[in-house]
């Protein structure tokens, strides 16, 4: 018992030679400030989607005669999506428990289905733009689909890099354990996956939800 | 002997959760999360698509349900609380939303006014004829 649980606090390494060097006496502890950073870093990244979704509900309705997202938007997609997305981002968090606790088969067992589900998030995602550009719905139709385009398109982005760097931690803890610099690493991971599904949130909601709700 | 750790910092680093945790307890706070989120995220497909609200009101509606979600995913993914131990976080979150705040809607007011203002480009063409 209390050798797990000290295991859990997240104080690794501190036998370790290297971390012995990396831990100042006074003041915070290399994990805070690093997280801290990171944490900055996703508060500027959630700006920058406030601004894509700021020129999307200023164009919502320059439509240029074209579709409207009440012709485009498919709600049983949309759900599917929210659905991979929110499980992906509790299997992401029990796989930071899984490495905090040093147990390999939980960690890898939820980064593969993290993996799993965002990877079908971003396979939907593809085949919904690529139908929308079939139907001549693409982003070169109206300002309102260019909007979306970019605004829907930056989180896929997000996405995808996520699932890369996903594979790196996986490799990482692979080839050299649950070191404390690698599980700094996987919390900047785990807080980049979670803040992207909040970002999907405001998407699904104020994006496709009110798109298509009557008005 | 587990509990007799010495509190060195103050403060905690995001995503982290503050106290000493074992692994269940830990499970059980993103399962909750997991409840939460769902239910809302259910009551937002339904009232986009049902008659239970005044049409009109759907978007504010809408709106409040994902502010509400995005409140659970912080407190229950992100562990970033009201606590002492994790102010410092919780600041940084409030000025980026200080920033998204003026972005979004200052961008939908001057837009609005613009729109209101601003004569079209079709009637401007018709009188110069």
């Amino acid at each position: 018992m209390s050798a797990a649980s000290t295991a859990y606090l997240g104080v690794a390494g501190r036998g370790h030679a290297q971390a012995l060097t990396e831990e100042p006496e006074h003041g915070p502890s290399k994990r805070i400030v690093v997280a801290y950073g990171f944490w900055i870093f996703l508060i500027s990244d959630i700006i920058l989607f406030s601004a894509l979704f700021a020129t999307y509900a200023v164009l919502t309705d320059a439509t240029a005669g074209g579709p409207t997202g009440r012709d485009l938007f498919e709600l049983p997609t949309v759900a599917v999506e929210t659905a991979c997305l929110l499980l992906s981002t509790v299997f992401c968090g029990f796989a930071g428990i899984g490495a905090q606790a040093r147990r390999s088969g939980m960690y890898y067992g939820a980064m593969a289905a993290t993996f799993v589900l965002g990877a079908t998030f971003v396979a939907i995602e593809l085949h919904e733009f690529a139908s929308m550009i079939h139907l001549g719905a693409g982003p070169g139709r109206s300002a309102f689909l260019s909007a979306f385009f970019a605004l829907i398109g930056c989180h896929g982005l997000h996405v995808t890099a996520g699932l890369l760097w996903l594979l790196t931690m996986m490799a990482q803890v692979y080839a050299k354990g649950f070191r404390a610099d690698i599980l700094r690493r996987l919390l900047c991971f785990a807080l980049f996956w979670h803040t992207l599904d909040i970002i999907w949130v405001a998407l699904f909601s104020l994006v496709y939800l009110v798109g298509v709700a009557p008005r | 002997m587990s509990t007799s750790i010495p509190e060195a910092h103050h403060d905690v680093a995001p995503g982290d959760e503050h106290g000493p945790a074992d692994i269940s307890h830990a499970i059980r706070g993103y399962l909750v999360g997991l409840a939460l989120a769902t239910l809302l995220t259910c009551v937002s497909f339904y009232i986009a698509q049902s008659t239970l609200v005044w049409q009109p009101s759907i978007p504010i509606a809408l709106s409040v349900l994902a502010l509400a979600q995005m409140g659970v995913h912080l407190v229950f993914f992100l562990h970033i609380t009201s606590g002492p131990d994790s102010v410092n976080n919780v600041m940084a979150l409030a000025f980026g939303l200080l920033i998204v705040m003026l972005l979004v809607f200052g961008s939908l007011w001057i837009m609005i006014h613009l729109d209101h203002n601003v004569m079209p480009m079709q009637r401007l063409m018709q009188m110069q004829r």
